[in-house]
Parts: structure tokens; sequence; C-alpha cells
């Protein structure tokens, strides 16, 4: 399980992220949420180590993995997505999803791919070039190449935009199978019916700072998020 | 005491010119976000301008100053900008090193060009001969001046940045272009300023050096190192920092000189002189400070490019190499010994370009040192105390790609343009300190033995010759299996997104330490298997250049984009040999072609190999093409001559066969398809018919023509029948947003959601 703790993040004078604490737990998925700019990818990129913090510390099944760089996260279990896509462009989608699986080293990469390509409903694009996918398929690229390095902790950064209703309800369905499974996941997300569909627990992030936590039918109706959300009180 | 005095004013000085020079890189860098390793080249260029103008045309000082540094640089940097890099905001590093390395290569052949070095007279400085005494210690005009200099372009910059609208607009550019345009601020007349600017700056450093170290090329165009070490101090953004490392540079220089004369100062260290130690100071402090700079944080935003990597296929790949060590075969009987050599150079650049192939075109990491790490090679090759066994030639490429990974080292946490920056750096510096040593290449030659290889005698030019296409071809074959390899697929995903990788579990210094080693083993080979006598010039830090910008241009991302870079830059040397008129144009050609790339970021090979895939689909096209062939070989000796048979091959390679699908079934008009059809029967009835050997037989003219006849044939193989159109693939996302729907889109459209039409 992935214990943040305390984490603040400072660019120069701004606060990005200011003290803000969240668990994802295995078998679950926590939904990250909040407004534009609230600083939810900066606390994606602490957690998985491309970004320092300023301040806190961060767990994986106990260990501490504050300092550690980035792909070592990724060698314990720690994958993510990226909200502005970052697939390997001049590959193909099968090998995408390849090379993170060879990276992996669990059990037969070719496999795999085939497997996770099949999952995640794109089987048919395999030989594609990822440069030429609409943001969609892109998105569930990312997901399966995520899925390649066998996580534990998954963390996803709005993974249904640009999907439409038959592919985001697929995409809900394929996290609850894969948390059944034990995976911790945590999800970013502005789709809400997803997120309060979906979700066992969230966590609502206003200017860098947690300001509500629960489950999703107790964090919707908190003054604090609606204010957050709409600008009244 | 005075001569600490002395030689701490001279540091200072020094410092002060190479601060002018390094904060007009700053200013291009921060404010259009392209390195400008042209700039010492406009500073050089600028230097012989104002000498030109003043002991040319007798010119005085001030007015020729104001032509110079007020007119002629300023246009110069804003038509670059202008003309050249304005389109290059989005292109990749790789792209935009080797647009401004082609800048640089075509600046120092154009002043080659207009100033022969017998042209040239004294250039003189400022007030030349006063001096003023100062702390007890004589110090010129001409350093005051340049001081003086140092000190109001300081002040000026400062002013200009924070005083004045276009100053403060270049600083909001810097930070997010859009949202500054947004704002009412003009990118497009920042960015053009900024290069006028800087190319001034660049100006008044070239002037106030010359006088100093001579109106020499290479020494000037050496400015941009000093300046690039003084400008990464300040990480390429903060002019202070830049200036404080202009001024430790200048003054560690001084105080080496200093040192240099001292009697303590080993004048030799074992068989090695120390004398190149002060011109290599830069290099080293360049180094030093990159190993010295945090490390660089991983940025999101990996460019989404339309091009899928082609993985070589197997078939294709062998295919390509049988070809190629036929045709090499073919060319031995007929080439003259002066030929066979010209040749074997040809091939040499093309295994030195192949080195380029997994570390560029696969990790896309830069190097500007292939030909740097080839003359290690053949220096270790020719010391080696076992002659030319294969022990001899194992030892010395596992010690180049050990010296390969230690290059890449200080580089490894960054990225981009630092790379390029630290291999170029260390390319001028084993110049310097181990090839210009007279003790490595004693007479200016160093003797690399043959590789002892069983029935093999390489001494002979003609089996040196296909045994260097032979070994290209092993090579490639080796790079290929390395591409279809995990570890092949990483360095593309590495290059591809490093963000995404390390978050993947991708150890990214780990896999630039692989790219790098194999790099050096494999340009190792270019110079350990080049038997014969070699000269230290040929692997001068300056010829690595051509050879980058060729390859690039060739297309770095397959084999056979190394091979015809290297084919490519032995053909430009074939060039200067064979007709001296041109020599000239041969020095600006390769800058040139760098500079095009900017057009044309893929390569050219990949365009080239185009026309051939309709005929592997094509079952008579490909009976045909091969029967031909056979009848060709089959006709030679009794009718046709040897020379005959090679050029009609060409020819019916090149252009026929590519249009035969569109002639046997294409869409094309009957009339139009019997018209090629006869043209080419025509083209093909010359090339076999006229009896090449006897027409043409002046060493190089021969080789020469048949690349002139490759050339033409090839551009009718493209464009004799376009009989497959071109339809580029786009993303469904951009459809309709970056141009407007084609009428056959909306009619798709129309069918798929059941409309009226």
């Amino acid at each position: 399980m992935l214990e943040v703790d305390e984490v603040t993040v400072r660019f120069g004078g701004v606060v990005a992220v200011d003290g803000a604490s969240i668990q994802a737990r295995s078998g679950e998925i926590t939904g990250l949420i909040g407004p534009n700019g609230a600083g939810k990818t900066t606390l994606f990129n602490v957690i998985t180590g491309v970004q320092p913090s300023t301040a806190g510390t961060i767990h994986l099944d106990g260990t501490d993995i504050t300092k550690l760089a980035t792909h070592r996260r990724a060698k314990m279990g720690m994958s993510r997505t990226f909200q502005r896509l970052e697939l390997f462009w001049t590959l193909t989608v099968a090998d995408n999803v390849r090379v993170a699986a060879e990276l992996a080293r669990h059990g037969d990469p070719t496999a795999l791919t085939d497997e996770l390509l099949e999952r995640v409903g794109i089987s048919h694009l395999a030989d594609e070039p990822s440069g030429s996918l609409p943001t969609g398929s892109a998105r569930l690229v990312e997901v399966a190449r995520a899925l390649a390095s066998t996580p534990r902790v998954l963390l996803l950064d709005e993974p249904a935009s640009g999907l439409n209703e038959s592919e985001t309800l697929a995409l809900g369905a394929l996290l609850r199978q894969l948390t059944a499974d034990g995976l911790a996941v945590v999800l970013v997300e502005h789709d809400m019916s997803l997120v309060m569909e979906i979700c066992d627990h969230v966590s609502v992030l206003d200017l860098g700072r947690i300001i509500a936590s629960g489950p999703p039918a107790e964090v919707r109706t908190q003054p604090a998020v609606i204010e957050a959300y709409l600008g009244v009180a | 005491m005075e001569q600490l005095i002395a030689y701490t004013i001279i540091g200072i000085t020094t410092g002060a010119i190479y601060a002018v020079a390094a904060s007009g890189l700053v200013v291009t860098y921060t404010t259009s976000g392209i390195f400008n390793f042209a700039h010492g080249a406009t500073g050089m260029l600028a230097a012989f301008a104002y000498w030109q103008f003043r002991f040319g045309w007798g010119w005085p000082a001030p007015l020729a100053l104001l032509m110079v540094l007020g007119i002629i640089a300023p246009l110069f940097g804003a038509a670059i900008e202008r003309v050249v890099l304005r389109n290059l905001r989005d292109a990749s590093d790789v792209v935009k090193v080797t647009v401004t390395v082609g800048l640089m290569v075509a600046m120092i052949g154009l002043a080659n060009w207009l100033w022969p070095p017998a042209s040239r007279v004294r250039f003189k400085g400022f007030f030349d001969g006063q001096s003023v005494e100062l702390f007890g210690v004589n110090v010129s005009w001409h350093k005051l001046i340049a001081l003086g200099c140092a000190i109001a372009v300081a002040l000026a910059l400062r002013l200009f940045l924070y005083r004045t609208r276009l100053g403060v607009a270049m600083r909001a550019a810097v930070d997010d272009r859009n949202l500054a345009q947004l704002n009412g601020a003009r990118p497009a007349v920042a960015s053009m300023t900024a290069w006028a600017g800087s190319a001034s700056l660049a100006g008044l450093a070239g002037i106030l050096l010359a006088a100093e170290v001579g109106l020499n090329i290479v020494p000037l165009t050496f400015l941009v190192v000093s300046a690039y070490a003084a400008a990464i101090v300040g990480r390429l953004r903060s002019l202070p920092w830049t200036f404080v490392g202009a001024l430790i540079l200048g003054i560690l220089e001084a105080y080496t000189l200093w040192a240099n004369g001292a009697s303590w100062f080993p004048q030799q260290i074992g068989n090695f002189t120390t004398a190149g130690l002060r011109s290599a100071l830069p290099m080293i402090f360049l180094f030093v400070v990159l190993i010295a700079l945090p490390q660089e944080r991983l940025r999101a935003g990996a460019i989404r490019v339309r091009e899928r990597a082609v993985t070589p296929t197997w078939p294709m790949s062998l295919l390509g190499c049988a070809l190629l060590i036929g045709f090499i075969w073919s060319l031995t009987g007929l080439l003259t010994r002066g030929d066979l050599l010209l040749a074997s150079r040809g091939l040499v650049f093309a295994i030195a370009a192949l080195s380029l192939v997994p570390l560029t075109g696969y990790a896309g990491q830069l190097s500007l040192a292939p030909l740097t790490f080839a003359g290690l090679g053949a220096v270790l090759m020719g010391y080696m105390p076992w002659g030319g066994s294969v022990v001899s030639l194992v030892v010395t490429v596992v010690i180049v790609a050990g010296i390969g990974a230690l290059v890449a080292l200080p580089a490894l946490r960054l990225q981009g343009i630092y790379l390029a920056l630290a291999t170029g750096a260390f390319a001028i510096m084993v110049t310097i300190l181990v090839f210009n040593q007279a003790n490595v290449f004693r007479n200016g030659v160093v003797e690399v033995p043959a590789l002892d290889l069983p029935g093999l005698d390489l001494t002979q030019p003609n089996q040196k010759l296909v045994f260097l296409a032979v070994a290209f071809s092993v090579l490639a074959l080796c790079v290929v299996a390395l591409r279809r390899s995990r570890l092949g697929r990483r360095m593309v995903a590495m290059k591809d997104s490093p963000l995404a990788g390390a978050t993947m579990g991708m150890n990214l210094t780990a896999t630039k330490l692989a790219a790098f080693s194999i790099s050096a083993a494999i340009a190792s080979l270019a110079g350990a298997l080049n038997a014969g006598k070699v000269t230290a010039d040929q692997f001068a830090w300056e010829n690595s250049l051509p050879l980058v910008l060729l390859t690039v241009v060739g297309g770095v991302a397959a084999v056979s984009g190394a091979l015809f870079g290297g084919a490519l830059l032995g053909l430009n040397s074939l060039l200067a040999a064979a007709i001296p008129t041109l020599s000239n144009v041969t020095k600006v050609l390769p800058g040139v072609v760098g500079i095009s790339l900017g057009r044309n970021p893929d390569g050219a090979v990949p365009q080239i190999e185009e026309p051939f895939a309709p005929v592997g689909r094509h079952l008579p096209s490909l009976v045909i093409a091969i029967a031909g062939a056979v009848v060709l070989r089959l006709l030679t000796g009794p009718v046709l001559s040897n020379w005959s048979f090679t050029v009609g091959l060409i020819v019916w390679v090149l252009a026929v066969v590519p249009n035969l699908p569109g002639i046997l079934s294409g869409d094309v008009p009957i009339a139009r398809r019997v018209t090629v059809a006869v043209g080419l029967a025509a083209a093909m009835v010359l090339a076999a018919g006229v009896n090449w050997g006897t027409v043409l037989n002046a060493t190089g003219w021969r080789l020469l023509v048949a690349i002139l006849i490759i050339v033409g044939a090839g551009l009718t193989g493209r464009s004799a029948l376009d009989a497959t159109p071109r339809t580029p693939r786009e993303s469904p996302d951009m459809v309709g947003i970056d141009r407007d729907f084609s009428p056959a889109e909306i009619a798709e459209v129309d069918r798929v959601l059941g409309g009226v039409r």
C-alpha cells in the first residue's frame, strides 16, 4: 500500500502542494479530484519521483521511497499514466506495451503484451504506429503500458478524457477487475460520474491542500468541496 | 607579484571577450530555444569582414566597426533566423543541433573560400602598440577596450532586457511563448531581434579576439567553445553567472599560460608534451562544468510525431547487404588503384557513420565525435603489440568502447545539447592533446596494420575494398539485430519519451551508457580496419561534423542512411579531387546540406526506398526485375563490357524497376505508359550500349559519372510514373483542424452518418 504523508512542493514562492496526505490501499480505488491547478499532477510527479518534494515522506509497502530514483520506484511496483500523453510515439502500439513488459521482467513479454491489449480492448490496433492514434485509443495504450510493468500501485492521470461513453464504462469495469486482483489504484479524473461510481474513497485537493476525504457519497455533500468547485459557500 | 598582476589582467581581458560572446549565446538560446553552434563561426566571419574593410580597403576603424557590427552582422543574424531557424521551434534536439552545426561548417567553408590563407595579412588591434601602465604593469589599450566593451555589453543588456518593451517581451517569450503572444508581444520580432543582436555580440568578440590570436579560422571558431563553457556556468539562462564563468575561464587560461613558461612546470608527461594544454583548457573547463551541473529534471511533452520508426526486416537487410557487396565486387575489376582507394575511403566513412545509427538514430543522443573514436581505433591498432592479429582488433575495440562510456559520463544525467557539447569538447580535446602529439603520429602518420585473415591480403586495394564492404554489411546486420532486440526497443523508447521510460522502470543512465559504448566500438572499427598509413588530420574534430550532418540528412534511424552519409562524404572528397575548381564548393556543401535538414527532418533515404515498395507487392514486376538483371549478366562478356554492365544494371534497378508496376498494371492512361516504357527502353540501350570504359578513363571521373547516373536514374525511378500517390497518415485528432476536410472525407462522414447527399 502507498502512503503519502504531509508532502509539500514549492516552486520558488508558489506552493503547488501544501502538506497533502493520501493513502492507496490494495484492492481499492482512491479518487483524487479537484479543480484545475489544484496540484494533482504535481502530486503524481512527486509520488513517481519525477519531481522532488520540498517536505514530507512517501512509503510503499512500509519502505521509505521518498528519495528513490524514478526507475527504482517502478521496479518496486509503481506505475502511472500521463495526462498529457507520453507514448513512445515512433513505436507501434504493441511495442509500447512490450517495452514496459520487458523492463518488468515478469514472465513472457510477448504473451503479456497480447493479453493486455486484449484486456484493454485495443488488440486490433497492435501494429498501428502509436503516433497516428486518436487521443482515446492513445489513453488506452497508456493504461495497457502502465499495466505491463505488473504494478502493485497504479496512478492514472485522467485516463477517461477523450474516451467515449462505452469506452469509459469498459475502463471502469476493467479498473474494478484489477482491484479485485489486489491492485491499488489512484485515479485523477474529471468525469465525476465515473469517480463517484467506481471509487471506494475520494480525496479532494484544492490549492495544494486536501480539503476533504472519505467515501464518495459523503465527500460530494461537504460544503468545502462544493465551494472549491463552484466558488460559493 | 608583478607577473601575477600581469597575468591576472590578461586573464580578465580574455574573460571579457568570452563574456561578450557568451552573452550573445544566452540571448538567442533563451529567446528561441536554439543553441547556436555557429556562434563562434559568426564571430570569425565578422572578424574577417572587419579585416577586409579596415586593412584590406583601408577604412578608418570606427567606420569599419559600424559597418560590420551595426549593419552586416545584425542583417546576417536576422536573415539566419528568418530563413533557416524559424521553422525549427518544434523540431527535435538532434535536428536543431544538426542545422546549426551545418551553419558552422558552411561558414568555415565560406571563410576558407573568400579569404584563402595566403591572402591574410596581420590583424592589428585598436590603438596598436599603445599601452598604459596599470598597477606597475603595461596594459595595451586594446585589452582595456575589450574590458570596457564587456562592461558596456553587460549594462546595455541589463537595461534592454528589463527596461524596454521589446526586452520584456523577449523575456516573456522564454517563459511562455503562446501566453506572451496573447498579451500582445510578438515573439517573431523578439526572436529576430535576439539573433541580430547576438550576431553583433559574436562579431564584437571575434574582432577583439582576432587581435590576440591572429586572423585564423580555427582559433576564432574555438571562441564558441569558451563561450559555451561560460554560458553553461549560467545554465544557458543567467547572464550574471555567464559573466562569472567567462572571467574564471579567462583567468585560468592566463595562469596556465604563465605556468607553462615557468621552470617548475613539466614540459613532458611521459612521452606527451604539455604544450597543447592551454589550447585545450576551454574544453577541459567545459567538461568539468558539465560534470558539476545538477541533474536535469525529466520534462513532460514528448514530441508527437506521425512517422513510424520502421523496424528493419531481415529479408530486406540481407538483400541490401548482398546488393552492396555484389556492387562493390563488380567495381573492383573496373577501377584504377586510385579509384579503389577513394572508394575504400567512402566505406570507412560509412562505418563511422554507422556508429551514429544506434546512438543518434535509436537512442536520440547526438555525438559530434565519430571520427575521433575512429582515430583512437586507428592509433591503438597501430600501437598494439600483437600486430594485425584479431587479438589487437578486439583489445582496440574494447578500449575505445570504454573510452566512449567515459565520455558519456559527464553528460549522462543531462540531455540533448549538453551531450552534443560534451562530445564536441572531447573531439577537440583529443585532436589537440593526442592526435597532434608528435609522438603519436610520428612524421604525421600512423601505420595501421592489415588484419591477418587467412586467405586475405588487405594491403591489396581491391581486396581491402571488398573486405570493407563485407565489414560494413556485417556491422550493419548487427545494428539491425540490435534494433530488433530488447535493448534496441528500449533505446527508441528512451528517445521518444525519457519520462515515460523512467516511469516504466528504465534506467536511463545505463541505456545511454550502452548506446555510447556500442557506438564508440563501431566507430573504432572504422579506424582499426582501415589498413595502411593514416594521417592525424583525417581524424581532426572538424572532419566529424560533415559526417554527422550528411548521416543525419541521409536518415540516421536506418543503416542505409549511414551508407548514404558515408558515400556522400566520400563523393564530396572525390569531387574535390576530380575537379579542383570545385574544391571551394565542396567545403561549403556539407554545411548547406545540413542546413536543408530543417525542411525534411526524416532524412533522404526513406524517400529513396519508397518507390521500391510497390514492386515487392507485384509479382510479375518482381519476376521481370530479376529476369532483366540475369539477362544483363549473361550478355556481359560476349556482348557487353564490364562497365556497360555496371551502368546498365544501375539504370535497370533504379529507373526501370520502380516503374514496372505502373507500366504493367497502373491506373495511368495507356498512352503515357507506352511513352514511359519507350523512354526507359531507350535509356537502357544507351546505358548498356556505350562502352564506358573507353569513353572515360581518368581516375575519379568514372566513379563520378557512375554516381551521377545513379542520381539521375534514381530521380527517374521516382517521378516517371507516379503509380502510388502518397496519402500521408493523419491523426484523426487533427483532421479538419489543421486543414479543411476534403470532399472525400465529407462524403465518408455522410455515408457513415446516413446523411443525404
